[in-house]
């Protein structure tokens, strides 16, 4: 099947219902996409299809075929994503970093769609776990971002 | 000794030398020597290791500097705070230093000839041997300086990289100077900065590798690749205990797409595969009979948590003293009012978000190299070693950055992975990389303890004067390094070692053995006991008459340290203010004030607290820590935000339940976890009161849980006794 990962199309020979975290890291050799749970509950595996965050770990891979895949590597390519990864360094957010490429795709969408967020908005938006505990400096950087 | 008692030993003497194989190197390179008291897994890993990297610090001819923690960076900012202190004694910009974790063995070994990343204890136990190795260094390259320029080497000062001669103005960069101060002496004494002329420590510099967390390019256990390697992936046995004795469909799973092999592993099936994705695939489709096997903790077929609770309830053993003041049980008898209580903490997982795993690969050599996530490394050679039936000195240990810990990563026998990924590497004769999904990451962790303490107080008029509190099970420390119950911290701290100054008290512990494998948590014993005590505290000022907030003032009088703290935290809160009062947004709330004395630092905490639709939220905590001297506030800050969410985490949903032996949840979904939606405002204030350093990693989540409890008993008249909060209906 065909995927668009970062822009370039990428044939891959896998079983059609591969979840997309694995495509992304065992296929694509992307490992900035974590896995966590692989069963959507925290949003490690977060990356952008069409712009939506989309958790990745439960996402087979046939059904994302024709669509644009963004990952946390190219992140940065996009203004609103480069604003988020220097909110992100500037409020000092990660701790373990493990949760993060998630949460900053999370973010993206999320300003992406919603320039100026209400902390409601964040709340809706932002549901990715991090045991961390890095929720505050997330919120915080998000309204950090929405300002620039 | 336990292991929490070692770590808080002070560091034993220093020396620092020049590593002398590395001359020519055009580097001035440098260790520390120190007087070892060796471990058998330290001669190991001593052996072990490459010479070729036995040095703490590479200043390199380019300028640039490595260093190499002998702590392992995950999330803490332990690889920052090293460079933040060798940099400040050097001199040298903190942000030009690469870090990367040490080796095993060799001069790593800090805490006194040995070193482990946990017990809050890496920076106050490496600080001043870290300030000596930067101070080191700098007189070195003051005094190559000075013989280059043929002057007295105390006219010369430096500037951050580079030594500076006020009266001519020369100035040459370290880089340039590494190579001829390689060859001079290390000096016998140095002089270390006064406070005054720090440039970095204890500023809130930021860190080394957060626009590497944030970009997705940071590098996990779990994104490691060696050439050639296969992916593994395990199905544990439901029960501990159990073991494989057929695969009754292994040719059908054999004849999956990209399948390698099917093993058979000491209470596990594994599949081995070209990808991680096709292993677990095929191993989940594993049909397997399980039968008894041989493990040294078996689970008993009928335990259960709530079955185990009631076992530690009934026990009444011999008490094994551990603290003891004036006589409290006649002061209990010879009391009117005398109230008594149990209460419990649940199990509960590590839940570090980075599953574990481990790569292992045997070289043509028959030496084998091992990349996996530790908070132990030599303690991992020795293991590993005894697991692939080789001599520790051929076994090359990689410690990876951690994605989370939390105490996850010391050594638990059949709590980690990589005697499976050795097993299987020898099996197949190919690198292995093995991956436990979060299902067998719930199943094998080895959980907090589930505790239980008996209270029995009496008060008198306007104040308590007399405690009695009986921990009840076992400790990490006494199941891992044979701690004596009495003896063994990690058992009762958060009961025992508080600070308030009660006329009579009996402190104890009736040691009963958890069947469970059980490991540390963040804080360890104070997880728990700290919200036990406080909360027996607050029944105790309820009985008396008092404010709670004004019994442990009294408590304190003429500890200094203690009442500042406290009162300082009631200010960062707007004044103690314990409610039930209307907020502006219309929630009715109240507060709750709790203090913990934690891994040699202090600290205090208020929160806030309502009900919405029966179950309680958080608004605000307010918390003050006092670690003594502090290196970084911001990191500080960080770590106290992140403590604090893990104790709201534990305080409001967590809770592993076994039924049967087994636990009954495997994933975040049937386990809950602090979401983002829980978190609420969080004021952190640092006091440095300059007594000698303490932790940060824990020392901020302790006090929490009770300041939480206590909050909802002021707000419901509710006194909860057995956390957590939601299995609790506040209608
Ligand atoms: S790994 Fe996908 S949501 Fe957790
Ligand atoms: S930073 Fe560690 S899980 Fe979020």
């Amino acid at each position: 099947m065909k995927l668009t990962v970062n822009g370039t199309e990428h044939e891959v020979d896998v079983e059609p219902d591969t979840p997309l975290l694995w495509v992304i890291r065992e296929e694509l050799g992307l490992l900035g996409t974590k896995y966590g749970c692989g069963v959507a509950q925290c949003g490690a595996c977060t990356v952008l299809v069409d712009g939506y965050a989309t958790r990745s770990c439960v996402t087979p891979a046939d059904s994302v075929e024709g669509t644009q895949i963004r990952t946390i590597e190219t992140v940065e390519e996009t203004e609103t994503g480069r604003r988020v990864v220097e909110a992100w360094v500037e409020n000092q957010v990660p701790q373990c970093g493990y949760c993060q490429s998630g949460q900053v795709l999370a973010a993206t969408a999320l300003l992406t769609e919603t320039p100026q967020p209400t902390d409601g908005d964040i709340e809706a938006a932002m549901t990715n776990l991090c045991r961390c505990g890095t929720y505050n400096k997330i919120r915080a950087a998000v309204h950090k971002a929405s300002e620039a | 000794m336990g292991i929490l008692d070692k770590i808080t030993a002070r560091a034993a003497p220093l020396n620092v030398s020049r590593r002398g194989f590395l001359a020519g190197s055009g580097a001035l390179v440098l260790a520390t020597t120190l007087p070892v008291r060796p471990t058998k897994a330290q001669e190991a890993g001593a052996a072990a290791e490459p010479a070729a990297v036995q040095a703490f610090l590479e200043l390199r001819a380019d300028g640039t500097a490595v260093l190499r923690s002998p702590f392992i960076e995950g999330g803490q900012g332990i690889y920052s705070a090293m460079a933040q202190i060798v940099g400040e004694e050097l001199d040298l910009d903190p942000m030009a230093f690469t870090v990367e974790s040490a080796p095993p063995g060799g001069p790593f070994g800090v805490m006194g000839g040995y070193r482990i990343t946990g017990g809050s204890a890496s920076t106050r136990t490496a600080y001043p041997i870290m300030r000596q190795l930067g101070a080191s260094a700098r007189a070195m390259l003051i005094e190559a300086a000075a013989t280059r320029w043929d002057v007295e080497a105390a006219t010369l000062i430096t500037e951050p990289g580079a030594v500076v001669d006020p009266d001519s103005g020369n100035r040459l960069g370290y880089g340039e100077l590494a190579e001829a101060a390689m060859d001079l002496p290390v000096p016998t004494e140095v002089t270390l900065k006064e406070e005054a002329d720090f440039r970095w420590l204890k500023t809130g510099m930021p860190r080394l590798d957060v626009r590497d967390k944030s970009t997705g390019r940071a590098r996990y256990a779990l994104d490691v690749e060696v050439d050639g390697m296969l992916l593994a992936a395990v199905q544990h046995a439901p029960r501990l205990g159990m073991t494989p004795s057929a695969v009754t469909n292994q040719a059908e799973i054999e004849g999956m797409r990209g399948v390698h092999s099917v093993h058979m592993l000491d209470g596990a099936v594994a599949v081995v595969a070209e990808k991680f994705w096709q292993a677990r695939r095929a191993v989940e489709a594993a049909e397997v009979e399980w039968t008894e096997g041989e493990a040294e903790w078996p689970m008993p077929a009928d335990f259960s948590s709530t079955g185990f609770r009631d076992t530690l309830a009934g026990s009444s053993g011999e008490v094994v003293e551990i603290e003891a003041e004036g006589d409290a049980a006649a002061a209990l008898d010879a009391a009117d009012t005398v109230i008594e209580a149990v209460y419990d903490a649940p199990f509960v997982v590590h839940g570090q978000l980075e599953p574990p795993s481990a790569t292992a690969r045997f070289n043509d050599d028959g030496t084998l190299e091992l990349w996996l996530p530790n908070q132990a490394p030599e303690q991992f050679v020795g293991a590993a070693a005894e697991a692939a039936g080789i001599d520790p000195a051929q076994v090359t240990l990689h410690s990876q950055m951690l994605g989370g810990f939390f105490g996850r990563h010391f050594l638990y026998r059949t709590a980690n992975p990589f005697p499976q990924a050795i097993a299987l590497a020898q099996a197949t004769g190919r690198p292995v990389k093995l991956i436990w999904t979060r299902e067998e990451d719930f199943l094998r962790d080895a959980p907090r303890p589930l505790g239980l303490a008996k209270f029995r107080g009496a008060v008198g008029e306007d104040r308590a004067v007399s405690l009695e509190a009986t921990v009840v099970g076992e400790g990490p420390t006494q199941r891992w390094y044979n701690a004596p119950p009495g003896s063994d911290p990690s058992a009762s701290e958060g009961i025992s070692g508080k600070s308030y100054a009660l006329a009579n008290k009996a402190i104890g512990q009736i040691p009963v053995a958890n069947p469970a494998v059980i490991g540390y948590w963040r804080s360890v014993g104070h997880s728990m006991h700290d919200f036990m005590y406080e909360g027996f505290l607050d029944e105790l000022a309820e009985a008396s008459g008092q404010d709670p907030y004004e019994m442990r003032l009294q408590l304190l009088s003429g500890n200094d340290r203690l009442t500042t703290l406290l009162t300082r935290t009631a200010e960062l809160s707007g004044g103690w203010k314990p409610g039930p009062y209307e907020a502006e947004d219309g929630t009715t709330r109240a507060r709750g004030v709790a203090m913990a004395s934690p891994f040699g630092s202090e600290a205090a905490a208020i929160a806030e607290v309502s009900l919405d639709r029966g179950a309680v939220r958080v608004h605000n905590i307010w918390t003050a820590i006092d670690p003594g001297t502090i290196v970084n506030p911001a990191v500080i800050e960080a770590q106290v935000q992140s403590a604090v969410a893990l104790g709201l985490s534990e305080t409001l949903v967590e809770e592993l339940v076994y039924e049967n032996g087994e636990p009954t949840a495997r994933n975040f979904d049937m386990y809950e976890i602090l979401r983002p939606y829980m978190m609420p405002e969080v004021h952190v204030e640092v006091i440095e009161s300059g007594a000698q350093m303490g932790g940060v990693g824990e020392p901020g989540l302790p006090a929490v849980p009770p300041a939480v409890v206590n909050a909802v008993a002021q707000l419901t008249g509710q006194r909860v006794r057995s956390l957590p909060l939601s299995k609790h209906d506040f209608g």
